[in-house]
């Protein structure tokens, strides 16, 4: 049963992986990469289950604070290259 | 009523409630990454990709809360759990602000033209 779930996890990841390479827009690449990333969290504790040790759970957390993180920092990056190559707007004086 | 059920009534229960939330979540898993590969443009796909992030991740985490009882095990995915809803929508908030400041345009029936091809 925690096969056939992992297994299916993995599909999902494959998908969002073939969306992280097929996204035109680098927000799009960021977003299947925030996916993948959630659903690797969800791939270790089910891992965890599978093969019967309780502490893949920790990792599970760690990882779904770091990618968590790391998408918001992307995100700040993403977002001061649009701020640097964009004229300032007539409104925003 | 209790005589019909069979003795192993509370192992049984759980093990076929939590089969069936993990099947559900792998399904819902499944169509939101589906929806994430067809949508035409961006702001439709974050809506498919927090479909995965939160019923999904609910789903097959409380599918293995039921198998681990009351343990600590279960505090852990609970921790998971809550702190899953709670950050994915923020990240998703964010994917969506940057996106517009980027220039991403929604894809509206008047312009039926997809910001992006795909």
């Amino acid at each position: 049963m925690f096969a056939a779930t992992a297994i299916g996890i993995l599909v999902v990841m494959a998908l969002a992986l073939a969306r992280a390479f097929l996204g035109p827009t680098i927000c799009d690449r960021i977003l299947a990469v925030n996916m993948f990333g959630t659903k690797t969290v969800l791939l270790i504790a089910v891992y965890g289950f599978l093969t019967g040790r309780p502490d893949f759970l920790d990792i599970a957390i760690t990882y779904a604070l770091i990618n968590f993180i790391g998408v918001i920092a992307v995100l700040k990056f993403v977002e001061g290259l649009a701020d640097s190559e964009r004229q300032p707007r007539p409104d925003e004086f | 009523m209790d005589l019909l059920l069979p003795p192993l009534f509370p192992d049984l229960l759980l093990d076929l409630l939590s089969m069936a939330l993990l099947i559900g979540g792998v399904f819902l898993g499944i169509s939101g990454a589906v929806g994430v590969i067809r949508f035409p443009d961006f702001y439709t796909r974050v809506h498919a990709a927090g479909v995965t992030d939160t019923l999904s991740a609910g789903m097959i985490l409380a599918g293995l809360m039921l198998q681990a009882g009351f343990t600590l095990v279960t505090v852990k995915l609970a921790f998971i759990l809550l702190f899953l809803w709670l950050t994915s929508p923020v990240a998703s908030h964010a994917l969506a602000r940057a996106a517009t400041h980027t220039g991403a345009k929604p894809v509206t029936a008047t312009s039926g033209e997809p910001s992006s091809s795909n």
